[in-house]
């Protein structure tokens, strides 16, 4: 019986393609997570790019309003499901086995199994646009009756590539929290778990929770497209308004989905290289389950202008507005670790900065956004694009980006190139706040969003942002080098790679060995 | 808490077959779906289902097989157990939170959407649509007959239904005896109370398949009678699945028991099962008063 642990404990991995096929070990499987989400993170910007560029001046140049329409929403498909969630799984999969000192994740079959279907799920939903009749065009959102009377007959691929990243989403889920509730080492209690293990916790159980109701949404349109039913049709007795209210129960949840573990992310990356400990830890774990609370009951503030009792809408403002006070006590946090801290500016505090600046920019524009009144002058204008831009880009893609550069060196035994990190940072730097910074101004001006063509007056700002898209998309190049680099060769890295890291992840060697914990460390 | 003989099993095959098998199941429905829609046929996607679906029953016989084999050599430590309760605890979960959609957009066009659209209330405008429509609930008349033509009669609680929910309720009794007399290591006692729990679940699904029969036969109750028809059968279809699924999973218990498998300390797939039954059962109560009753 104890022959077989060892045996399983001390062999390395499997050479050629079987090792990344039938893997059960929580590194590789976190290693396929992040590759599989940088090639979506490469396709997703490559249709950001064309639609850029189609914007780039007024008219129409390059594509027609109807492919136009198919790349905004396999943009926003591949971006949220395929490129931010799973970089989050497999930072998860690579760190918190690590972090909490388990021997790997909870279920290892299970975690390979979560992994797998999403090239499947994806590859059924990019084939969408080689369909008749196009790819799913209405947008990610995917609003009845766009999505049921008026949609493309490929809707019923896209409905069923859903279900299976949702399943793929609910057992990654499960791992995480049955990882961390169950397989801390000895002395790990609950409030000594780093943010980053505590952030993803706490998002387990918001994508438990709900992943099945977008599950149920997709079912509700199926049954409306070819079986007859009437959920979202009032000439049956059902309601249009009714696909929006279930589809955003799941969209505001999926949102800190998103975010919280980048919050995770930062509050590991500024202690670092503040050279102090995180301010006000036990605030932060409470701040971010308060966030998490919060978001059931907000979901209704995308949809002010639809048409909803005064009621509705006041209860949903004030609700929206109270998640500021959860997110300014992690705004205030971050900041007061770094006061009178001796901070360097490696490049993963870089980005855990830019972080803290723009991340609080999105969330002011959002807080903008939640005032019901001057919500029907913003409501589908650019400005709504710009602020979720910049919570999800300079917002969770920094934060992937800042813990990416920040554990490299644990996972591949070699430091990146720092200039190179450098010159990575300063062009996404740049090319984010030129792309999205004057959407703020033509939104408010007024032009809408989902549009291929607009008034001569969007021009200027429309040129500007298309040029720092194109900034941003093409600097995403220098950090695919820097990292091949790193792992190919480079100079070798310590155990602790930083001076000022902490944590149980960095007390193994570098690289981490395939196996991280035969014997549980003791924490004390 | 020990981590030290934590069961790491090696490489597998079975996730990426799974993986597989769920891929032709999705794709071959979808295009079976889009087939049917269209008069098209719909072999090829038939087929495709069907090899997926045959696919995945066999690759979840191997995956559990290999399970039940290694938690019988002894690999399994207590933590291992706490790591599968806390997986099927969770799953279960993410099932409530499934049928919470569905049931929060019953109550939804129930309490809002309908009386909305008979003019009350300041959403009342949206009944300048249709004019003259009365809300009501059932809705026995919809907006527009000639698209969705409402119900004639809809099921009486008092009947079916309620000889149903008698059926389950006793079901997660003796589903709970059988587990009794398994930890007093009874086992003939629990071949005897797990039958009676699938023959009662099995008799359920037959009442439930006669129930749609008459509804779509006689009561003029089909998918296609506006939102009622649509809430009703999206409510008590996903239950029947789940029903059939957990009768499935009960029978496999059940060949497991005879075979011998469970000890009456360690048998933590019979307690799933359990568990799974009566969460399906609880959900049941929920559609009994709500979708029937009230």
């Amino acid at each position: 019986m104890n022959t077989s642990v060892a045996v399983s404990h001390h062999h390395g991995p499997a050479s050629g393609i079987s090792r990344w096929l039938f893997t059960t070990n929580h590194k590789d499987i976190g290693t396929l997570y992040l590759w599989f989400s940088f090639l979506m993170f490469l396709t997703g910007g490559c249709m950001a790019l064309l639609i850029r560029a189609e914007l780039f001046q007024p008219g129409l140049q390059l594509i027609q309003p109807d492919f136009f329409n198919q790349m905004t929403t396999m943009h926003g498909l591949i971006m949220v499901f395929g490129a931010v969630m799973p970089a989050f799984v497999g930072l998860a999969n690579w760190m918190i086995p690590l972090m909490v000192g388990a021997p790997d994740m909870a279920l290892p079959r299970m975690n390979n199994w979560s992994f797998w279907i999403l090239p499947f799920a994806f590859a059924m939903m990019i084939s969408t646009l080689f369909m008749d009749g196009g790819a799913p065009n209405f947008g990610w959102t995917f609003y009845a009756p766009l999505s049921t009377t008026y949609a493309p007959p490929s809707v019923t691929f896209f409905i069923f590539a859903v279900h299976m990243m949702g399943i793929s989403s609910i057992m990654g889920a499960i791992n995480i929290i049955a990882t961390i509730l169950n397989l801390r080492a000895p002395g790990m209690t609950m409030m000594k778990l780093p943010l980053f293990v505590w952030t993803w916790l706490i998002t387990a159980f918001l994508l438990i929770a709900v992943m099945p109701v977008l599950a149920g949404v997709v079912t509700m349109m199926l049954m409306d497209i070819h079986f007859g039913t009437s959920f979202f049709d009032a000439a049956g007795g059902g309601d249009p308004v009714l696909f929006q209210h279930v589809f955003w129960f799941f969209g505001h949840p999926e949102v800190y989905i998103m975010i919280l573990p980048a919050f995770g992310i930062v509050s590991e990356i500024i202690p670092t290289f503040a050279r102090k400990k995180l301010f006000g830890y036990a605030s932060m774990v409470y701040a971010t389950a308060s966030i998490a609370v919060l978001s059931f009951v907000v979901w209704a503030h995308h949809m002010f202008t639809v048409g909803l009792p005064l009621a509705g809408e006041l209860f949903f403002m004030f609700a929206t507005m109270l998640i500021a006070v959860p997110t300014g006590v992690k705004v205030f946090n971050w900041v007061a670790t770094m006061f009178r801290g001796s901070m360097t500016f490696e490049t993963p505090m870089l980005f855990a900065l830019a972080f803290v600046v723009l991340f609080t920019i999105g969330g002011f524009s959002g807080l903008m956004l939640a005032i019901a009144p001057v919500d029907f002058q913003y409501h589908d204008t650019y400005f709504v694009v710009a602020h979720f831009h910049y919570v999800l880009v300079p917002g969770a893609v920094f934060a992937i980006m800042a813990g990416a550069y920040y554990w490299l060196p644990k996972w591949c035994g070699n430091y990146y190139n720092e200039t190179m990190g450098k010159v990575h940072f300063w062009c996404n730097f740049i090319g984010v706040n030129i792309t999205f910074f004057p959407m703020h101004f033509i939104g408010l001006a007024g032009m809408p969003r989902r549009i291929p063509d607009y008034a001569l007056q969007f021009a200027d700002f429309n040129a500007i942002a298309t040029v720092g898209a194109f900034i941003f998309g093409f600097s995403q190049l220098i950090f695919l080098y820097n990292v091949i680099s790193c792992i190919r060769n480079s100079k070798p890295a310590s155990d602790r790679v930083w001076e000022g890291s902490h944590g149980l992840e960095w007390t193994v060697a570098s690289p981490a060995p395939y196996h991280s914990f035969s014997e549980p460390p003791q924490v004390k | 808490m020990s981590t030290q003989s934590y069961y790491v099993p090696e490489q597998s095959r079975w996730p990426i077959l799974a993986s597989i098998a769920l891929f032709l199941m999705a794709y071959g429905a979808a295009n079976l779906i889009n087939a049917l829609s269209a008069d098209a046929g719909g072999g090829f996607g038939m087929l495709l289902l069907l090899a997926g679906t045959l696919a995945m029953g066999l690759i979840m016989l191997g995956w559990f097989g290999n399970v039940i084999h290694e938690s019988a050599e002894g690999l399994y430590s207590p933590q291992m157990d706490r790591s599968f309760r806390w997986g099927m605890s969770w799953f279960i979960f993410s099932e409530v939170m499934f049928f919470i959609a569905f049931f929060g957009a019953l109550f939804y066009v129930r309490t809002l959407a309908v009386p909305w659209l008979g003019g009350e209330g300041e959403k009342g405008v949206s009944n300048m649509l249709w004019e003259g429509f009365q809300a009501q609930w059932p809705l026995m008349v919809t907006p527009d007959q000639n698209a969705f033509p409402g119900p004639e009669q809809i099921i009486d609680p008092w009947h079916i239904p309620l000889f149903n929910t008698i059926l389950l309720i006793s079901s997660s009794f003796t589903v709970t005896l059988a587990h009794k007399a398994l930890k007093l290591d009874q086992r003939s006692r629990v071949v005897f109370w797990l039958g009676a729990t699938v023959l009662l679940g099995v008799v359920f699904l037959y009442f439930q398949a006669y129930e749609y029969v008459l509804a779509y036969n006689e009561l003029g109750l089909t998918l296609n009678s506006g939102i009622y028809g649509a809430t009703f059968f999206i409510l008590t279809g996903f239950h029947g699945m789940h029903v059939t699924l957990g009768t499935l999973m009960l029978i496999i218990i059940w060949l497991r028991v005879m075979k011998g498998h469970f000890s009456s300390e360690k048998h933590f797939g019979f307690e799933a099962v359990a568990w799974y039954w009566h969460f399906v059962d609880v959900v049941w109560v929920g559609l009994f008063l709500f979708v029937y009753i009230f």
